[in-house]
């Protein structure tokens, strides 16, 4: 009898301890961006695959940092910007080369991936393959501010203390290209760079008291325009896609001097210890089916070759309703950015912050 | 006559409890005054409704032949000796003997004039530097005293200072406060359930129980002359036995206990009648013992009380030997031998006859008459 | 072995995990944290040793402008919460019965039981332009339009007095626990109004309580990363911003960690003084000997 009674427990003990052994193999663990891993995309995931996720959200600096602590542990796969991979690699050693073969190609649009490709080749070996892109311009209501169309514009007086912004490379970025200059082109010249950069930055301190507050993240930019307490902002293209849905006033305005452009990438961290299931994710999240999923939910385009089709038709009618022909073939691709530029831009953003 | 303190049937509620129950008294100016009664008598609460620390329900407080109830504490010139004395740990001996100074806003000057008088009075002129921890109980005991002293108050009020105390230092403590009093002048009012202090240092002495006063009087008054039952039992030692009246006539009663002892006993009320249920309280020290058993048997008659029994306990303290008798009723009667003499040697086991007077012997009717004890 | 080493070795594997953790996981980052902080950066990868992080810092107003905005604003928010956890500590350890007791110390942990992001995402929803107080105010007529409540040091300042204050309470309140009710009465008895004995007796009573509650609020208020940045918004300066933006967006760790030396150093002489100042040492304060 007591035996009986013993096997059970034993059994069920055995079982408990090894899918606790199992459970480090068939994990994945993903360091990604807010939206890019909605609930429903894991479940099949892992009922196809029988692989848990596992997912951090992240930025493109916390990616980095987060991975140089630990020399490129602690996740199996990460997705960076496109721009921000070969300085990062060549500094920290952080990235793992892909193997191509593991990835079906044919289902991506051929010039993002060859864009991506091109930004991420070190030494003959690929580091990266696209997922979603998508461009920084302006979030405007364009009921409150009918006329505002350039970085500039958010310096308007008339929005003072309605406008937000993200307190981040872009801003100076964006600003820059709407001074008339060309800051992708000055990456090669520090001085150049730095001359351009501090430029912005004196019109940023100008306007601060347009600014209500920065934005850290899309949730929190969503709710102050949702609210009405901010008019415009920068944003990224998805974040001010959703809004659309949701009030038609709000869309996505890509600056006259050209939305900015970025490719955020699959890239295997060095330390992987789930390769395998990371190549497994890259091509299950590239089928159309699970690609039009990600797309609705994030509000961004995928890097597939149909990726424009592959999303809801709200987020098409939001897409087409801020992009013309010509905005499109006007945005401004983010170069790679070479190493110690983030310092510099740093010292500038801490500048704006500190200003009164 | 001056009174410094008089209390005007004071009673003070807690709810449905009542703590003091109708208090008066009167203490004369300079008069060394005691509250003796049990832990939860009401005691403590009667000090802190003079001090200000409690308002009474009813009834009046005069100090100095005012009213003091609209007053706060800190405007009442009574001040209080705590329990445990409250010397500020914080602050040196003679921060704490300034503090009350300060409070009145004295000058600088005359503060440490006082201060050092005060010191001088109580015997340590050396200890104004010395911190509170680096005292002695008996040191501390004198500081908490000067502190109060030093503001001149009409009435000190000490709640049982010496209670900490270890046992000589209580005894000598005990002479040192009646000196300080009779130094000071100052009307002292002094509350304890220790009926030794009461006594040896009062000039009156009020016995409480119940949140009542059951006698007020001189000590020796309250020791020969008690007029209740719990006075006669909670001042000094006595042998007590619970019984019934027998008969009665104008000298006295005869009264049988459980046992079937039968005394004669001094008749302290008036009201007490044949049948009634009864408490007789003889001391120890009214006891005469002599050796041997004499006569024999017992004898109640005339005026004079007699017994035979066994010694069972010696108890020898030093000043007096005590002896536990056990009567052939069985019952145990405690006696004092007499410092030398023949009977100063008996020992266990010893034949012993106890004799005592009528008027040795009193009488009180037991509360509600029921068999207590 | 004799007895007297049997006696050490025990005593050694007692303390053993508690020297561990001070050696593990306090001293040896610290020096880790110490050593990257005399780094220099010549060149990508290139590395050599020197003080420069240390004069970079002095060289740029805005890093010990924030150092000392930091420091200022810390010092306040501990004043504001000695004066607002004073009457609290005193009214729970003093006036207060033994349910009400500890129903006002479980009051006092609820803002611990959610995280402080959770906890600061509160105050926006109460504070926001379009938030709570702001629609309660209009709706009542007492302001016509919408305020904006948010993003001010004002408003830093109640949300951290709000996060810290009963790291005040505790200490205060359990020294306060230990004065014998006599001392006051006492205090009172002598001739003391009430704002003589709160001044001459409570307080100085209390004074170890006061300088441990004090030593934690600053500590954890120098040391506060997200409500001062969610409150404070495009103006909030403060000093864990200045480190997390060097290690994180700049990439720069070696005056991350030149950073976390130097808030280090100057809360524990902001410490130092203020238990000069204030006649106290560390030891009283831990334990306090008894009179």
């Amino acid at each position: 009898m007591r035996a009986c009674k013993l096997f059970p427990a034993l059994l069920s003990a055995l079982l408990v301890a090894m899918s606790a052994s199992s459970w480090a193999q068939d994990t994945l663990r993903l360091l990604t961006w807010g939206s890019y891993a909605p609930e429903n995309v894991i479940e099949r995931f892992e009922k196809e695959t029988g692989i848990e996720v596992e997912v951090t959200y992240s930025n493109n600096e916390e990616m980095i940092s987060k991975l140089r602590a630990t020399g490129g542990g602690g996740f199996d796969l990460a997705q960076p910007s496109h721009d921000r991979i070969h300085a990062a690699q060549l500094e920290y050693n952080i990235y793992k080369p892909m193997d191509l073969s593991m990835i079906d190609t044919s289902v991506y649009d051929t010039s993002l991936l060859g864009a991506v490709k091109e930004n991420t080749t070190i030494d003959g070996e690929t580091y990266s393959v696209p997922h979603f892109w998508g461009t920084s311009g302006l979030v405007v209501n364009r009921k409150e501010a009918p006329d505002l169309k350039s970085f500039s514009d958010l310096c308007d007086p008339r929005y003072k203390g309605r406008i937000s912004m993200r307190l981040k490379r872009t801003i100076l970025i964006g600003m820059g290209y709407a001074m008339g200059e060309d800051p992708f082109a000055a990456y090669g010249n520090m001085t150049e760079y730095g001359r351009i950069i501090d430029a912005a930055a004196e019109k940023l301190i100008e306007c601060k008291d347009n600014v209500k507050t920065y934005w850290t993240g899309g949730d929190d930019l969503s709710n102050l325009l949702r609210s009405g307490e901010i008019v415009a902002s920068d944003a990224w293209d998805g974040t001010a896609f959703k809004l659309n849905t949701e009030n038609s006033d709000i869309n996505f305005t890509p600056p006259a001097h050209g939305a900015l452009g970025w490719i955020d990438t699959f890239t295997l961290p060095r330390k992987t210890r789930a390769e395998e299931a990371a190549y497994k994710w890259i091509n299950f999240v590239m089928q159309p089916d699970v690609a039009k999923m990600m797309s609705s939910h994030s509000g961004y385009v995928t890097a597939h070759r149909n990726g424009g089709d592959l999303t809801s038709d709200q987020l098409k009618q939001s897409f087409n309703d801020a992009f013309s022909r010509q905005d499109i073939a006007n945005i401004k691709w983010f170069a790679n950015i070479p190493p110690g530029l983030e310092d510099i831009e740093g010292k500038v953003l801490e500048r704006i912050k500190a200003a009164r | 006559m001056a009174y410094d303190l008089e209390c005007e049937r004071v009673r003070k509620r807690f709810g449905a409890f009542v703590a003091v129950d109708g208090v008066s008294f009167r203490i004369p100016r300079g008069s060394f005054f005691s509250i003796l009664g049990p832990s939860g008598c009401g005691k403590t609460t009667l000090l802190r409704m003079i001090a200000g620390f409690e308002t009474p329900s009813e009834g009046d407080i005069l100090i100095k032949g005012r009213s003091v109830l609209a007053l706060p504490p800190n405007r009442r010139n009574v001040k209080l000796v705590f329990q445990h004395l409250a010397l500020f740990p914080m602050m040196n001996v003679e921060e704490n003997i300034a503090y009350g100074l300060r409070c009145k806003g004295m000058a600088k000057g005359e503060i440490a004039r006082r201060t050092a008088d005060v010191l001088e009075r109580v015997g340590l002129p050396d200890a104004r530097r010395k911190d509170i921890g680096q005292l002695s109980g008996g040191q501390k005991q004198r500081i908490a005293i000067a502190r109060c002293m030093v503001l001149d108050p009409d009435v000190l009020l000490l709640d049982e200072p010496l209670g900490a105390l270890d046992l000589k230092l209580r005894e000598h403590m005990k002479i040192e406060l009646k000196m300080l009093q009779s130094r000071f002048g100052t009307t002292f009012l002094y509350i304890t359930h220790d009926q030794s202090e009461a006594l040896v240092m009062s000039d009156r002495v009020a016995v409480m129980n119940d949140g009542r006063f059951e006698q007020v009087g001189e000590p020796r008054e309250l020791y020969h002359h008690p007029k209740t039952a719990f006075v006669a039992g909670f001042v000094g030692d006595s042998n007590r036995w619970p019984g019934r009246v027998l008969d009665r006539d104008p000298a006295g009663m005869r009264v049988e206990t459980r046992s079937g002892l039968i005394f004669i006993a001094d008749v302290t009320d008036g009201g007490i009648g044949k049948g009634d249920a009864v408490d007789v309280f003889v001391r120890p020290e009214s006891i005469a013992v002599t050796r041997g058993e004499g006569a024999g048997g017992q004898d109640a008659s005339g005026e004079t009380n007699r017994r035979t029994g066994r010694i069972e306990g010696v108890l020898f303290n030093g000043a007096n030997t005590r002896i536990l008798v056990r009567t052939s009723t069985g019952d145990q009667i405690e006696a004092d031998l007499p410092q030398g003499g023949a009977e100063a040697n008996l020992g266990n086991g010893d034949p012993v006859t106890l004799t005592w007077k009528r008027t040795g012997a009193k009488c009180f009717a037991r509360a509600g008459g029921t068999q207590a004890r | 072995m004799t007895r007297q080493h049997v006696r050490r070795l025990t005593l050694f594997m007692l303390l053993a995990p508690f020297l561990l953790w001070i050696l593990l996981m306090i001293v040896l980052p610290h020096l880790g944290i110490f050593a990257l902080s005399l780094r220099e950066k010549v060149a990508p990868l290139v590395y050599t040793i020197g003080p420069k992080n240390y004069l970079d810092f002095l060289r740029e107003p805005i890093y010990w402008n924030t150092l000392l905005r930091t420091a200022s604003i810390s010092i306040l928010v501990t004043a504001l919460t000695f004066l607002v956890g004073f009457p609290i500590a005193y009214y729970i350890a003093k006036i207060a019965g033994r349910r009400v007791k500890g129903a006002l110390f479980l009051a006092c942990l609820i803002p611990l039981w959610v995280s402080d992001l959770v906890r600061a995402y509160g105050w926006m929803i109460l504070l926001r332009e379009t938030g709570v107080v702001s629609s309660v105010l209009q709706w009542t007529g007492i302001v016509d339009g919408p305020v904006e409540l948010l993003y001010n040091d004002a408003t830093v300042v109640v949300g951290l007095v709000y996060t810290v204050v009963l790291f005040m309470i505790v200490p205060l309140a359990s020294t306060l626990e230990g004065m014998d009710d006599s001392l006051i009465e006492a205090g009172y008895n002598l001739g003391g109004s009430g704002f003589t004995v709160m001044r001459r007796i409570v307080i100085p009573y209390a004074m170890p309580g006061i300088v441990a509650g004090s030593i934690i609020v600053f500590m954890l208020t120098a040391g506060s990363y997200l409500t001062p940045i969610l409150l404070g918004g495009k103006n909030s300066m403060w000093f864990t911003e200045q480190i997390y933006e060097q290690f994180i967006t700049r990439f720069n760790w070696e005056s991350g960690a030149t950073f976390g030396i130097l808030l280090l150093l100057f809360t524990s002489l902001t410490v130092w003084l203020g238990l000069r100042l204030s006649g106290q040492s560390l030891a009283t304060t831990v334990a306090r000997s008894e009179a």
